[in-house]
């Protein structure tokens, strides 16, 4: 029966400032079902404030067999990251 | 108030949520897909809570020192006064879900209208659970416009539903005695006046899913006053086994 019935991503928000995460996939016959059951699959136990869901189909992702063009680049480029820096301590925490 | 009243009219509210808590659970494990199959148990889980409370005041209303388990394990069957439609069978899906929708329409009005009497204790547990059957009606309803409204089997399956379970529907709206007089002292909410927004709420989702009520030539009544279906039996059987089998087991 499922292999009729598309394929949903699901993210949730787990906090008020926090950005929506992945957290799963569901099965659902169309956006009104497919976040009912996101919502009975994904938040029994309080684990967010917000829900999206978005058709699996709607998602390019990047092809595994160029991880290492696409990312081993930037393995060596420590500079990139933002650790040289002295921050002063009334910043407080970064 | 009389004690009696309230703990015989709590009862009814309480079985009410055990056994279609108990029907839903019988899903576990067999749901069409893995998403239903979990919400589902989310729904029986609702309702189970909610029995829990319910059997807790009750007990404490009787003031015998009868516990929650006490009061849902153990008594005969014709001392259960839940209505007729919670203890039909699962049937397919179709009708699982109509008997939900059936149900919860009239405990969200139900939850509803009692949160503005005075029983403190009972309009806790109807904070919680009106949030609770609004999901449920919410959910089910959905499924029935989808299956009303779908392919051709799934539209004779959902009128066959109709057809069987509607006839159960007026039983919720019934006033037993000690209902009625819970009703007259401001405890309780009048199962009576609920019906007419229920026939509304029911009337609209049926014209969104092509389905329509059938005339009922003969309501089914006798659940408040423990005249149970065939069904009955076999729900307690499996429901009170554990606790008919070894007396006081805890968890």
């Amino acid at each position: 029966m499922s292999k009729n019935i598309p394929l949903w991503e699901v993210f949730i928000r787990p906090r008020n400032g926090l950005a929506h995460k992945h957290c799963g996939s569901l099965h659902a016959t169309d956006e009104v079902m497919a976040l009912q059951a996101a919502r009975d699959t994904y938040t029994r136990r309080g684990e967010g404030l917000s829900v999206w869901v978005v058709p699996s189909a709607a998602i390019s992702a990047s092809d595994p067999d160029r991880a290492a063009e696409n990312f081993e680049p930037a393995v060596d480029k420590v500079y990139r990251h933002p650790t040289f820096y002295d921050i002063p301590d009334d910043v407080g925490h970064m | 108030m009389a004690k009696p009243a309230l703990f015989t009219a709590l009862l009814e509210l309480a079985d009410d949520q055990l056994i279609l808590g108990h029907r839903l659970s019988e899903w576990c494990g067999k749901g069409p897909i893995l998403e239903e199959d979990l919400a589902m148990s989310n729904l029986a889980l609702d309702l189970i809570g909610q029995a829990r409370n319910l059997y807790a005041y009750a007990g404490k209303v009787e003031g015998k020192g009868r516990s929650e388990d006490d009061l849902a394990y153990l008594r005969l069957e014709a001392e259960y006064t839940n209505c007729l439609l919670v203890e039909r069978s699962n049937g397919d899906f179709a009708h699982t879900m109509l008997r939900q929708l059936y149900f919860a329409a009239f405990m969200q009005a139900y939850w509803q209208a009692a949160l503005a009497l005075g029983d403190e204790v009972v309009r806790g547990i109807a904070g919680k659970s009106v949030k609770e059957m609004a999901y449920h009606v919410r959910h089910c309803a959905e499924w029935v416009i989808r299956l009303g409204d779908g392919t051709e089997e799934s539209a004779r399956r959902m009128a066959d539903a109709v057809e069987a379970l509607h006839i159960y529907t007026g039983e919720m709206f019934e006033m037993s005695a000690a209902a009625a007089e819970c009703a007259k002292n401001g405890v309780l909410p009048n199962r009576a006046d609920l019906r007419d927004g229920w026939q509304t709420s029911i009337d609209d989702i049926f014209a969104q899913a092509m389905l329509s009520a059938p005339v009922v030539a003969y309501p089914q009544t006798g659940g408040r006053y423990g005249q149970h279906t065939e069904a009955m039996g076999h729900i307690l059987a499996e429901l009170q086994y554990v606790q008919r089998t070894h007396p006081g087991l805890r968890w």
